[in-house]
């Protein structure tokens, strides 16, 4: 009898092991139902907008949506994620997503927006969304520089802002610190400015700002559970690996590459768009204490950071009409890695279970057979 | 638990960082510190080609002297064409080709680096490139080989640039183009414009081809201050008048904001810029605004 239950888990694990690919694909055609959701996602939004939209959220997916304020701005605002993934008795492994490090790149947090609405709009009808959904809890940061994201809002002149907007100490009369710069990675060494009126000035000392102490004092929180770590910047349309040290390697580097690549080819075949692969010092300058070199130094395995479009044209200010078309390939590219995460980590595992209930079963017939 | 798990991370951390420390003394070559000025040096002069900047009449404000301490290694040989030292000199190659051709209804952009080889020449930095270059506007890409040679030493003096390329300038634009010049030519409809984009990208199409003209203006200070440093774009125009047609030449005061990306400062610019079809485009003057640093202070109204 307890034969029969292990044998039809290991065959259902088995199964699993075996079926590739994703679900369903759906199609990006719109329906008409969903004409003025479509224009929401089409327009940039100001941060009560994102906040009301966070609470919505909520409030028509209770039960798989929450939210959690994890920390405070300079200015004491709330930095708000939002967690989602079917609910469970057991502990679950994550994926982390920030966007809006740096205020001025907008599209970004509509790009986490945009992949918030789209896991939920489709878990329930992809098969591999929802298999993602039971087994991940995604936690999502719309923004994370709340401050910085406001100050560009403000009028035409701050629309650039890039730092936090915390002031400047010891007389410098510039505000706010460049938050990918701030973090505990081999803090302040290179590719930074030690002048608080530089756009890269990383700060009086490492977790100076609020921001990056909130994502820091989550991930170290988090650090066995979560599987991957993606910040969400703009532009030049890259994806790009730790270190952003010229002179050292992630372990892992040859796997980052290969699913960084293979995220590349995913965004190519939505709209056409090359996205270069490669860490920081490779190909854009190198850099130290960002939060990819943090996450990836405390061990999360597989940390990103994508920069989406464009390559200059428009820079920051990336027209409307562009926002769907760039969250379309950005999300695709997510996709690549997260399902990557997601199956390395569940279907090694069932691999793994499966092999131990087959040798555990033989075992057991090899020893009966032997007594007999 | 958690105080478990934060001294831990230190632990890690310090691990790290003492590993590191240890390590990047032995391996670490190249130029340690890099002094990037974002003043103007002299002008690129030619006045063979339809566009052009005069060799003098180049006024700045300010010269900011800014220490980027940046550990670079100067490649030789052989380039990876998706590595950013290709990538910087192919830019500048793009600035170089809107200086030549550029115009209200050119305006060309890097599309890809197929391949490309640095070595050292006297004391100067020299480059080759073989590039695909895109005009944006008819979306008509080209072929281009280039070379060029950035001077080496303090005095900061720009890249030359020779390039060749095929096909990219197949777009017939002198229809529009002339309608252009026909349209703002008459004294008594002076244009001004501000914000192009706007902060949601957007402009209107009236205000394009100012838009265009403003890169292609934006392009002779890009190429002028660009080094292996450094990679320009212009981010936006933040305002531009119209002034009176001089000797048939269109005049426009331009005021530029350019994004240096390694330093990823905003650089604000005045120009003073002409186009006819005939004679291109020219730069007359060019001003560096100095960076406000008491602009900065939180609004009174919050959000």
């Amino acid at each position: 009898m307890m034969m029969l239950g292990l044998g039809s888990v290991g065959l259902v694990l088995l199964s699993l092991a075996v079926q590739s690919g994703h679900g369903a694909q759906d199609s990006a055609v719109w329906s008409r139902e969903e004409t003025t959701e479509r224009n929401y996602y089409t327009r940039y939004h100001n941060m009560s907008e994102i906040t009301a939209w966070m609470e919505q959220m909520k409030r028509e997916n209770p039960d798989v949506v929450s939210s959690m304020v994890y920390g405070q701005t300079y200015e004491r605002r709330n930095i708000t994620l939002l967690k989602i993934g079917l609910s469970s008795t057991v502990r679950k492994k994550a994926i982390w997503m920030d966007c809006g490090i740096h205020a001025r790149e907008w599209i970004a947090p509509a790009f986490c927006q945009y992949f918030v609405r789209e896991i939920l709009r489709t878990y329930k009808t992809d098969t591999k969304v929802n298999e993602m959904m039971k087994n991940l809890d995604f936690y999502i940061t719309p923004v994370l520089n709340v401050d910085g994201y406001i100050y560009s809002w403000h009028n035409e002149s701050t629309r650039l802002w890039r730092k936090s907007r915390s002031p400047g100490t010891g007389g410098c009369t510039c505000y706010g610190t460049d938050l990918n710069r701030n973090f505990y990675a081999n803090w302040g060494m290179v590719g930074v400015s030690t002048d608080c009126c530089s756009e890269t000035y990383c700060g009086t000392k490492a977790l100076s700002e609020s921001e990056a102490w909130a994502v820091t004092d989550m991930l170290g929180k988090m650090r066995e559970d979560i599987l991957a770590f993606l910040t969400i910047h703009s532009y030049s349309q890259l994806i790009l690996v730790p270190y952003g040290h010229p002179n050292i390697s992630a372990p892992n580097y040859d796997e980052l590459m290969e699913v960084g690549l293979g995220a590349a080819m995913a965004i190519k075949a939505v709209h056409g768009m090359d996205y270069t692969v490669g860490t920081s010092p490779d190909i854009l300058y190198p850099f130290l204490g960002s939060s990819q070199d943090f996450a990836r130094l405390i061990g999360i395995p597989l940390s990103f950071t994508f920069e989406l479009r464009d390559k200059g044209e428009h820079g920051f200010e990336l027209p409307e009409d562009q926002i769907q078309p760039t969250c379309e390939e950005a999300y695709a590219g997510a996709q690549h890695i997260i399902t990557y995460t997601h199956d390395k980590a569940f279907y090694s595992y069932a691999a793994t279970v499966t092999a131990t209930l087959w040798t555990t079963l033989l075992a057991a017939w090899v020893s009966s057979a032997i007594l007999l | 638990m958690d105080g478990l798990l934060f001294s831990d991370l230190t632990v890690w951390s310090m691990d790290w960082t003492l590993l590191i420390l240890l390590v990047v003394p032995t391996v670490v070559h190249g130029n340690p510190t890099v002094t990037v000025r974002t003043g103007s040096g002299p002008p690129v002069g030619s006045n063979q080609h339809p566009n052009s900047v005069p060799l003098s009449e180049d006024t700045q404000t300010t010269t900011e002297v800014r220490e980027v301490v940046v550990e670079e290694v100067m490649m030789t040989g052989m380039l990876n064409p998706s590595h950013y030292p290709a990538r910087r000199a192919a830019t500048v190659v793009q600035h170089y080709l809107n200086t030549r051709y550029g115009s209200p209804y050119r305006w060309i952009f890097l599309s890809k680096v197929h391949s490309g080889s640095a070595e050292d020449v006297a004391e100067m930095r020299k480059y080759q490139l073989e590039l695909t270059m895109q005009e944006i506007i008819s979306n008509v890409s080209g072929q281009c080989s280039a070379e060029l040679l950035f001077p080496g030493g303090e005095g900061q003096s720009a890249p030359q640039v020779q390039a060749s390329c095929e096909g990219l300038l197949q777009s017939n634009t002198t229809a529009q183009e002339e309608a252009f010049y026909q349209q703002h030519r008459a004294s008594n409809n002076m244009v001004s414009g501000n914000d192009i984009p706007d902060s949601y990208g957007h402009m209107e199409p009236n205000m394009k081809p100012f838009w265009h003209l403003g890169g292609v203006a934006s392009s002779f200070i890009m190429l002028r201050e660009s080094n292996e440093s450094t990679l320009y774009n212009m981010a936006q125009v933040a305002n531009f008048t119209q002034l009176e047609t001089e000797k048939d030449q269109l005049r426009v005061n331009y005021h530029v904001l350019l994004h240096e990306m390694i330093s990823q400062e905003i650089i604000h610019w005045k120009l003073l810029v002409t186009w006819s079809p005939e004679q291109g485009v020219q730069v007359l003057q060019t001003e560096l605004q100095p960076k406000c640093h008491n602009c900065e202070a939180p609004p009174n109204t919050t959000n």
